[in-house]
């Protein structure tokens, strides 16, 4: 069974009603059940993301402190994004990058890439994200399968966020060096999705949805997924996403799985969300997860503020994005002095606003005097 | 005479392997070795950097008098940990090898299948092999005929702190191995790893449980005397110790008359 038809039997479920329902007795058995090794169930992390656990805040985050502490131990690992296309075919509604908003669009050439690995190695980052938009025209497979080999002189690992690929395309980049994949789905609710991809190769709810799938089949050791919270109600995205792990942990069970939680703040491109995640439900959201599923590999990047990650240290987080620039050749290309500088150059075109600017030694320094240990290299291609 | 540990060409005194995983930070594994006394210490391939500079990298916090136990974690076949144990190699990291084939992320459960296939490649090359296995008294020997220099069963699940969940079957891989059993995994407590002392295990290796302590120095001192108290109460071999087999007065000599 594919996750399309675990996710399937989902999309007519009574959320709000399940939610409303849960009671307090509901929630405290759920987290007494947490830890030690016991696995929770899908009705658990449904009770730990309902209204009703927002009571319990505190005690969820102190066993999910202490579940994290134990499988991962005092550590964050860090990482760097870097665009090498903004091209896109997409129609996304809700996206900067999308195919009807009117910039120009840059892709690197393969000497740009290896300037800006470069100077993103020099920063001390050794995990490098690559991504584009989706326009396989404009970034056909060889070009991304230059642009892999290229950054694995640069980096010990090498992680690809560009568009859903079949598992062949990934046998290429697995094979040309590339080790993980990160793939959003954007948003689970499947009525939702297709109002928000009207157009374009994205409108394949299902294809999207199969892409980890794919890419754990092809041989990608890891794998980082999401809902894109602003899209759909939070809670039942967050629950979706959860069982999504859970469903490639379990088939998968030689791949590490992460999670990440991407949130929108304002109008990115277009439309503005309709559900804003707040501080405290990102937080329920991360522990709910973490008590769910205590091997998973949280995310965050540097959409969230300075003064919020550092919190979010000792709440289940495991991997951090630091020194980003998210917009097409930010770092060097188009930003000559941009390293050295807090925010990006106001004149180019960013996916999603940072608002964590502090340099890599800013953050780093942070994680110390959290009582972390910073760790940048944490794979080896071979 | 003293009571050394042998594995490979190599002897040591003290009996407690120890880890570089999980340290707030890589600047408390040197005082950690010193209070453990450990003379061993495992450290993942994948966090070596040979481009870091000296204070980030793992290795510059690892005295010389103390052996490298490099292992392959992140290998998910044989073929993968063989290549990994390569760069080891070729890192300068020693000719100790570690091999962690994990098929189970969430509790990083080894796969002894092909544990034994890197296990034959690794020893013919000349690398001094150290198994993680799940504790299988039939691997214990062919990894014994491959090639390997101990065998390292699993006491429970990795960063577990469940102690010896596997008791029997460790047991029974004390009793038939011919090599040294090294416990590995899963010992939370310094009374676990004199509970695996005790019971006639070679060594342990403990990392979580020293890394994510509150004091991580003070864990390991804690940790160093659990293993030397385990090992002398197994060589005075304590009334009603399971391997306590020979009894010096037989109690039914007189029925040979």
């Amino acid at each position: 069974m594919s996750f399309l038809e675990l996710a399937d039997q989902y999309q007519a479920f009574d959320f709000p009603g399940y939610f409303s329902g849960v009671t307090e007795h509901d929630v405290t058995t759920s987290l007494n059940r947490a830890g030690d090794m016991n696995r929770l169930g899908p009705t658990d992390l449904l009770n730990l993301l309902s209204p009703a656990a927002r009571e319990f805040l505190e005690p969820m985050a102190q066993k999910a402190r202490d579940i994290t502490l134990q499988y991962f131990g005092r550590t964050i690992g860090l990482y760097a994004p870097m665009y090498i296309s903004d091209f896109c075919a997409n129609h996304c509604t809700y996206c900067g990058f999308n195919a009807v908003t009117d910039f120009p669009r840059t892709k690197l050439t393969l000497a740009e890439i290896e300037q800006e690995a470069k100077a993103i190695a020099g920063l001390g980052i050794r995990h490098i994200l690559v991504l584009t938009g989706e326009a396989p025209a404009k970034t056909p497979i060889d070009y991304l399968e230059e642009a892999v080999s290229i950054l694995t002189r640069y980096f010990s690992s090498v992680a690809l966020e560009m568009f859903p690929m079949t598992e062949a395309d990934y046998c290429w980049l697995n094979a040309a060096g590339a080790d993980s994949l990160t793939v959003y789905q954007e948003v689970y609710n499947q009525k939702l999705y297709n109002e928000v991809h009207p157009k374009g190769p994205k409108s394949d709810y299902a294809f999207r949805l199969l892409t980890p799938e794919r890419g754990a089949r092809a041989g990608l050791r890891a794998l980082n997924i999401g809902p894109l919270f602003g899209l759909g109600e939070p809670m039942s995205e967050a629950f979706m996403a959860g069982l999504h792990a859970r469903y490639l942990e379990k088939e998968f069970p030689n791949v590490e799985v992460s999670l990440s939680l991407p949130r929108m703040t304002r109008a990115e491109g277009g439309i503005a969300p309709k559900h804003l995640l707040s501080d405290t439900g990102f937080v329920q959201t991360m522990l709910a997860w973490r008590l769910f599923m205590p091997r998973l590999g949280i995310t965050v990047s540097t959409r969230e503020s300075a003064g919020f990650r550092d919190r979010l240290i000792h709440l289940g987080a495991t991997r951090f994005s630091a020194g980003s620039k998210t917009d097409v050749g930010g770092y060097t290309v188009r930003n000559p002095g941009a390293i050295d500088a807090a925010g990006t150059n106001p004149d180019t075109t960013v996916q999603f606003e940072i608002t964590d600017t502090r340099s890599v030694g800013e953050i780093t320094q942070m994680i110390r005097d959290s009582g972390y240990q910073p760790v940048f290299k944490d794979w080896e291609i071979f | 005479m003293e009571d050394m540990l042998t594995l490979g060409q190599k002897t040591f005194s003290s009996r407690l392997l120890t880890g570089t995983g999980k340290f707030s930070s890589k600047s408390l594994i040197g005082p950690m070795l010193e209070a453990s006394r450990s003379e061993m210490i495992t450290v993942a391939l994948r966090r070596v950097d040979p481009t870091a500079g000296n204070e980030d990298s793992i290795l510059a916090h690892i005295p010389d008098s103390v052996t490298l136990l490099p292992n392959t974690s992140g290998a998910r076949t044989a073929n993968e940990a063989v290549r990994i144990a390569r760069i080891a190699r070729e890192a300068g990291c020693g000719e100790f090898i570690k091999i962690e084939v994990i098929s189970d992320m969430q509790f990083l459960l080894p796969d002894n299948h092909e544990t034994l296939k890197a296990t034959e490649v690794l020893a013919k090359e000349g690398f001094t092999v150290l198994p993680y296995m799940m504790p299988d008294i039939t691997v214990s020997r062919q990894l014994h005929d491959a090639g390997a220099a101990a065998v390292m069963p699993l006491g429970s699940p990795i960063g577990s702190n469940r102690g010896l969940e596997m008791r029997a079957m460790i047991r029974r891989i004390i009793d038939t191995s011919r090599l040294p059993v090294i416990v590995d995994a899963g010992i939370g407590k310094p009374s676990q790893a004199a509970e695996a002392m005790e019971m006639g295990a070679d060594a342990v290796l403990v990392n979580t449980a020293i890394a994510t302590a509150q004091d991580p120095v003070m864990a390991g001192e804690a940790f160093a005397m659990a293993v030397e108290a385990g090992r002398m109460a197994f060589l005075a071999e304590l009334a009603g110790q399971h391997h306590a087999a020979r009894a010096s007065s037989p109690l039914t000599g007189f029925l040979r008359e």
